[in-house]
C-alpha cells in the first residue's frame, strides 16, 4: 500500500498489512512532561459546549428524558441524512440520526423492546415497522425465546441468571476504528475480500458458510460507512490526511458503530496515542496549533458525550444515567518499556476540564507504576476535582494482553481488532448459596427452580455440609449458565449481528464467553459466618429457610483477613472452573468478571435473608466490594483483600469502588495528589485490577439529592461507569451514600 | 530476650495521611503518664489495655502495606505515649529500617534523654512533637506535668540533627494568649531541624470516651476551636 497521506511517517509492517499496533510503535512520541502545555476551550468550543448543554435541559425536561424518536426509521449505518447542532462551529461532525440526541429505534433486537421505550416516551411506534418486524423479520429477543428450555426460564425469573442480553444488544464489541483513519475504508474493504477468498475452499462446513456471509455483511457495512461519509461531505475511502481528519475518520468508524447497534456498552477503544500521532506531525508542520488541537479533540468528546440509545424503563432500573460506555483506555507501557502516554492522553482528560466533568466517555486510564510521574499527577488531580476517572492496571494486563489492548464496557480488556468477546451478564451466587440451602427452591417464592436437591434440615448450618451442597449447586448453575448463553450469542450472531465493529477487526478473532458473578461478599462472609460463628436457621412451615441468626463474630470480607478473604478466592476459583467444564459457542474462551455495575441494588432487591445477617433485600456490595459496612480496617485493608481476587481466574474483570473524603485523602492539593498515587501505586503493585477512585464528602451528595438543579454535571463512579448523580434512581442515589465513604475526623 | 519484645497496641490506622509525610501506617500504643484535660484518646492511658503484639507480628502486619507506605510514606508510633515503650519501638524501628521503611514518632517528648531514647532517635527520621504549652504553669495544669522535659527534648533534637514536625494543640480559652504563642514562636526560632509548625484545632469528638469510661471531662465549656482561631494563633506564630 502506497498513500500520499502517509507522508512524513516512519516505515514499517503497517504498511504492508493492516497493523495499527506496528504504526504506532513507529511513529508515537512517548511524553514525559506535565500538563502546563494544554489550552483552554477556545469560544467556538464554549458557544458550543453552551448549545449542546441547552439541549440537554430540553432533553432531561422531555417524557422519559428523551428529546425525541424518528419512530419511522429502522436504524441504520446509513439510514439517516446528515445532522448537525451549528455547522459553522463543528470541528467534527456526525449524529447517530438527523439530528442531535434524537433517538433511533434497533428493533433487531428485539421489537417488544423497542415498543415498550416508545411508549415510555409518550410516542408511537411506526405501524409499517410493527408489522414487519412482527410478521416478516425475526429478532433476536425472539430467536432466543423459541430456544430457551424451561430450567433457563425458571432460573432467569428467579434472578438467579440476570441482565443476560437476550433482549438487548449485547454490546462490548470494539471495532478498531482507527484502521479507517490509517488505511481509508477502501483498503479495509480490499482486505475483507482476500478474506473472503481464504474462505473460498471446497469443504463448505457450517462454519466456513457463517464465516464468508459475516464477512460479506462486513463489506456491506464498510460500503455504507463510505456513503453516510460522504453525506457530511467527506470521502473516507482513502486514509486522513491531517489530524483534524484523522478525529474525523475515526469518529465516522465509531458513530457508524452506534447507529447500527444499541450494545449495552459500546467502547471507543484505545485512540488518544494513535491520534496524538497526527496531531504531532501537523504541529511539527506548523499547520496546527496547540488551541487547535485541543478544540479538535473537545469537539470530538463533545459528541461522544451526545450518543443516545433507546431503552426501556426495566433496563434503566438496572443501570441508570443512560450509559453508554465510551470507553476510552489511555496511557499504559510498552512491551518496549517506553510509556504509552503522549500529549493527547493529556488533552483527552482534560476535556473535563475544558467542558467540565461528564460520565462519558468513560475516561479509563491503564495505570502503571512506571507510568511518568507528571502522568500519573495530572490525572489523579483530575479525579481529586471530577470524580469521572477509572484506573485499571496495565502491569498486569499487559502481561496476557499485549500492549494494544482496550477496555469494553467497564474492565473487560480485549486486544483491538482482534479479540471480542460474547457478553454473559452475571450468576447470581448470593441466590446460588441459598438454593444450596433449599434445595434449589426459591427462598422468596418458594417455587422449586432447580431440580430437586437435598435442602439442609440442621438448626444450625454446618459448614463442611454448605460447601458440599454449594458446590453442587454451583455446577448446576454453570450448566445453566453456559447453555443460556450458548444460545444468546447464537441468536445474536443470527438476527443482529454487528458487521460493521466486525469490518474493524481480523478475520480470525478471539472470542471469549464472559460470564459474570454477583453476590461474591455476600457469599463470602455466609460461608465466614457459617465457618467462625454460629448460624442458625429459621424456615418457615414449608421447611424453606427464609432467615438466619448470627451467633457470635466472625471475619468479614474487606478487611484484609485470610480467613475470609481466602474463601471469597476460592469462590471465584472454583466458579470458573466449573464454567470451563461447559463447551461454549464458537469455541469461546470462558472468562469471568467480579462487576455489577449499578445493578447490585436490583440484584439485592430480589435476594431474601443471607446467613452474614443481611436482610431481605438489601443491596449487594457493588462488583468485588465488601458489603456497605463491613470493612472496618480502612481504605488499604479493603484493597487489599479485593487485590487478592485472582485476574487469572477472572480475566474479563475485577471492579472495586472507592470514595474518600478530600480531608481524609490529605490536608492539601499537593499532598492528595501524591497520596493517591502512592495509593494507586500500591494497590496495582497488590495486583488489584480495577478502581474507581470517588473523592467527595457525603454532604455533597446529599445536597444533590434535594436540590438535583444546582449540580447539572455532578459525576461520580459507581461500579465500572461513571454517572450523573441527579440521574440515578432515588434506590440508587441511596445506595451510593450509604455505601462506605473512607473519612475520618 | 529481644526477640519476646511484645506491645500494648490500642488500634491501627492504615491510611494515615497527616501524621507524617506520605501516606503512614500508624499504630496506637497504649498508656500515656499525661493528663492532658483535651486529649482525644481518653481510652490510651492504660499502660496495659489493647492488644499485645509482638515486634513480628506488628513487622507482618506492616509489611502488608509496604506497595502504599514505600517510598513516600513511612509508619508512625502513636499514642498514647509511644517512648513508654522506647525498647519495643528500638526492635521494630531497626527492622523497619532494613526494610527502607520512613519511622516516625508522634510524641510528647516528656522524657529525660537516656541512652535508650537516643537509640531510638538514631533510628527515628522523623518526630512528631506536641508541644503542650510554652508556659511552664499553663502546661502543668493544663496536662499535669511540667514542660521542662520536652523543651529540652525538642532542644536536644536540633542539636542532635533530628527531623522534628512542632505541634500544638489550640485550645480556646488555655493554648490561644498571644503572648504565650510569641513565646512559643521565640523558642522555637532557636531551633534548628524543625520542618513545620502545626497547629491542631481542638475538637470534642473524643468527649464520649471519657464519659464511657465514667470520668469527668473537665473542658465541658470550651467551644471547638474555629477556622478563624486557628488563622489568627498562625499568624502570631507567623506561620
Amino acid at each position: 500500500m502506497e498513500f500520499k497521506q502517509w507522508q512524513g511517517f516512519k516505515c514499517g509492517d503497517w504498511q504492508k498489512e493492516i497493523n495499527v499496533r506496528d504504526f504506532i510503535q513507529h511513529n508515537y512520541t512517548p511524553y514525559e512532561g506535565d500538563s502546563s502545555f494544554l489550552e483552554g476551550a477556545t469560544d467556538k468550543t464554549l458557544k458550543l459546549w453552551d448549545k449542546v448543554l441547552k439541549l440537554y435541559e430540553k432533553e432531561k425536561n422531555s417524557p422519559g428524558g428523551v428529546l425525541d424518536i424518528d419512530t419511522k426509521t429502522v436504524a441504520g449505518v446509513d439510514a439517516f441524512e446528515a445532522g448537525y447542532i451549528d455547522k459553522n462551529l463543528e470541528e467534527i461532525v456526525g449524529f447517530q440520526t438527523d439530528s442531535p440526541l434524537k433517538r433511533a429505534i434497533m428493533p433487531y433486537g428485539g421489537i417488544r423492546i423497542v415498543e415498550k421505550a416508545v411508549a415510555a416516551c409518550e410516542k408511537t411506534l411506526d405501524s409499517k415497522i410493527e408489522e414487519i418486524f412482527h410478521k416478516y423479520r425475526k429478532t433476536h429477543n425472539e430467536g432466543v425465546f423459541d430456544i430457551y428450555t424451561p430450567d433457563i426460564r425458571a432460573a432467569r425469573s428467579a434472578h438467579l441468571l440476570t441482565g443476560l442480553p437476550d433482549g438487548y444488544g449485547r454490546g462490548r464489541i470494539i471495532g478498531d476504528y482507527r484502521r479507517i483513519t490509517l488505511y481509508g475504508v477502501d483498503a479495509l474493504i480490499e482486505e475483507k475480500k482476500e478474506e473472503l477468498e481464504i474462505l473460498n475452499v471446497d469443504e463448505f462446513s457450517e462454519d466456513v458458510v457463517r464465516s464468508r456471509e459475516e464477512i460479506a455483511e462486513q463489506i456491506k457495512s464498510l460500503n455504507e460507512l463510505k456513503a453516510m461519509a460522504l453525506k457530511y461531505g467527506f470521502d473516507i475511502s482513502v486514509p486522513a490526511s491531517n489530524a483534524k481528519e484523522a478525529v474525523q475518520w475515526l469518529y465516522f468508524g465509531y458513530l457508524a458503530s452506534v447507529k447500527s447497534q444499541d450494545g449495552a456498552a459500546m467502547s471507543l477503544g484505545r485512540t488518544s496515542t494513535f491520534l496524538d500521532i497526527y496531531i504531532e506531525r501537523d504541529l511539527q508542520n506548523g499547520t496546527l496549533t496547540e488551541k487547535q488541537a485541543q478544540e479538535i479533540i473537545d469537539h470530538f468528546v463533545m459528541k461522544l458525550r451526545m450518543v443516545r440509545f433507546l431503552r426501556t424503563p426495566e433496563y434503566n432500573e438496572l443501570f441508570s444515567g443512560d450509559p453508554v460506555w465510551v470507553t476510552e483506555s489511555i496511557g499504559g507501557m510498552g512491551i518496549d518499556g517506553r510509556t504509552l502516554v503522549t500529549k493527547n492522553s493529556f488533552r483527552v482528560l482534560h476535556t473535563l476540564e475544558n467542558l467540565g466533568p461528564a460520565p462519558e466517555p468513560n475516561l479509563t486510564v491503564l495505570w502503571s507504576t512506571r507510568l511518568p510521574e507528571g502522568f500519573k499527577r495530572y490525572t489523579t488531580g483530575l479525579s481529586i476535582k471530577t470524580s469521572s476517572i477509572q484506573y485499571e492496571t496495565d502491569d498486569v494486563m499487559r502481561f496476557s494482553l499485549g500492549d494494544d489492548y482496550g477496555i469494553a464496557c467497564c474492565v473487560s480488556p480485549m486486544k483491538i481488532g482482534k479479540q471480542m468477546q460474547f457478553f454473559g451478564a452475571r450468576a447470581n451466587l448470593a441466590k446460588t448459596l441459598l438454593y444450596a440451602i433449599n434445595g434449589g427452591r426459591d427462598e422468596l417464592s418458594g417455587k422449586q427452580i432447580t431440580p430437586e436437591f437435598t435442602p439442609i434440615t440442621s438448626e444450625y448450618l454446618n459448614y463442611d455440609e454448605v460447601i458440599a451442597k454449594l458446590d453442587v449447586m454451583m455446577d448446576y448453575v454453570a450448566k445453566i449458565y453456559i447453555k443460556a448463553l450458548n444460545g444468546i450469542h447464537y441468536m445474536h450472531d443470527k438476527y443482529c449481528y454487528e458487521s460493521l465493529a466486525m469490518a474493524l477487526h481480523d478475520k480470525d478473532v478471539i472470542r471469549t464467553m464472559a460470564c459474570g458473578i454477583a453476590g461474591l461478599s455476600v457469599v463470602a462472609d455466609s460461608l465466614s459466618a457459617i465457618k467462625y460463628a454460629k448460624v442458625k436457621v429459621i424456615r418457615d412451615k414449608t421447611g424453606l429457610a427464609t432467615d438466619f441468626e448470627v451467633e457470635g463474630d466472625f471475619p468479614k470480607y474487606g478487611n484484609d483477613d485470610d480467613r475470609v478473604d481466602q474463601i471469597a478466592v476460592n469462590i471465584v476459583k472454583r466458579f470458573i472452573k466449573k464454567l470451563r467444564k461447559h463447551p461454549t459457542y464458537r469455541n469461546s474462551k470462558h472468562t469471568l468478571s467480579i462487576l455489577t455495575i449499578t445493578s447490585n441494588v436490583v440484584y439485592g432487591k430480589s435476594t431474601g435473608n443471607t446467613p452474614d445477617g443481611r436482610k431481605s433485600g438489601e443491596p449487594f456490595g457493588p462488583g468485588a466490594n465488601p458489603l456497605h459496612g463491613r470493612d472496618t480496617n480502612g481504605a488499604l485493608a479493603v484493597m487489599n483483600t479485593i487485590a487478592k481476587l485472582p485476574f487469572d481466574s477472572a480475566e474479563d474483570g475485577i471492579s472495586y469502588t472507592f470514595s474518600i473524603t478530600p480531608n481524609t485523602l490529605g490536608k492539601e492539593e499537593e499532598q492528595r495528589i501524591s497520596n493517591l498515587v502512592s495509593m494507586l501505586d500500591g494497590f496495582f503493585a497488590q495486583t488489584g485490577h480495577h478502581i474507581n477512585v470517588n473523592v467527595f464528602d457525603r454532604s455533597l451528595l446529599q445536597d444533590a439529592m434535594k436540590h438535583p438543579e444546582k449540580y447539572p454535571q455532578l459525576t461520580i463512579r459507581v461500579s465500572g461507569y461513571a454517572v450523573n448523580f441527579t440521574k440515578l434512581t432515588k434506590e440508587q442515589q441511596l445506595d451510593v451514600i450509604n455505601r462506605t465513604i473512607h473519612e475520618k475526623i | 530476650m529481644e526477640e519476646n519484645l511484645v506491645a500494648n497496641i490500642h488500634s491501627f490506622e492504615t491510611f494515615g495521611t497527616v501524621d507524617g509525610p506520605g501516606i503512614r501506617f500508624i499504630f496506637f500504643m497504649q498508656g500515656c503518664a499525661l493528663r492532658c484535660k483535651y486529649c482525644h484518646n481518653r481510652d490510651t492511658w492504660r499502660r496495659n489495655g489493647g492488644k499485645k503484639l509482638s515486634v513480628d507480628e506488628l513487622i507482618e502486619k506492616i509489611l502488608k502495606y509496604k506497595n502504599y507506605i514505600s517510598p513516600n510514606g513511612g509508619v508512625t508510633a502513636s499514642g498514647g505515649e509511644p517512648l513508654l515503650q522506647a525498647p519495643f519501638l528500638i526492635e521494630l524501628f531497626k527492622q523497619l529500617k532494613k526494610e527502607g521503611i520512613h519511622t516516625c514518632i508522634d510524641t510528647s517528648g516528656m522524657f529525660a534523654i537516656t541512652d535508650e531514647i537516643k537509640e531510638l532517635l538514631s533510628l527515628t527520621d522523623l518526630v512528631l512533637l506536641d508541644i503542650k504549652h510554652i508556659d511552664d504553669n499553663k502546661c502543668k495544669d493544663l496536662v499535669g506535668v511540667s514542660n521542662k522535659l520536652e523543651l529540652e527534648f525538642a532542644k536536644y533534637l536540633s542539636d542532635n540533627g533530628n527531623k522534628m514536625w512542632i505541634r500544638q494543640v489550640l485550645v480556646p480559652g488555655y493554648t490561644d494568649d498571644e503572648e504565650d504563642l510569641l513565646r512559643l514562636k521565640e523558642f522555637l526560632s532557636t531551633l534548628k531541624t524543625v520542618e513545620k509548625v502545626e497547629l491542631l484545632p481542638y475538637h470534642n469528638m473524643g468527649k464520649y470516651k471519657w464519659s464511657d469510661l465514667g470520668v469527668e471531662y473537665d473542658l465541658e465549656n470550651v467551644k471547638p476551636a474555629t477556622q478563624e482561631d486557628v488563622d489568627r494563633a498562625k499568624k502570631i506564630l507567623g506561620i
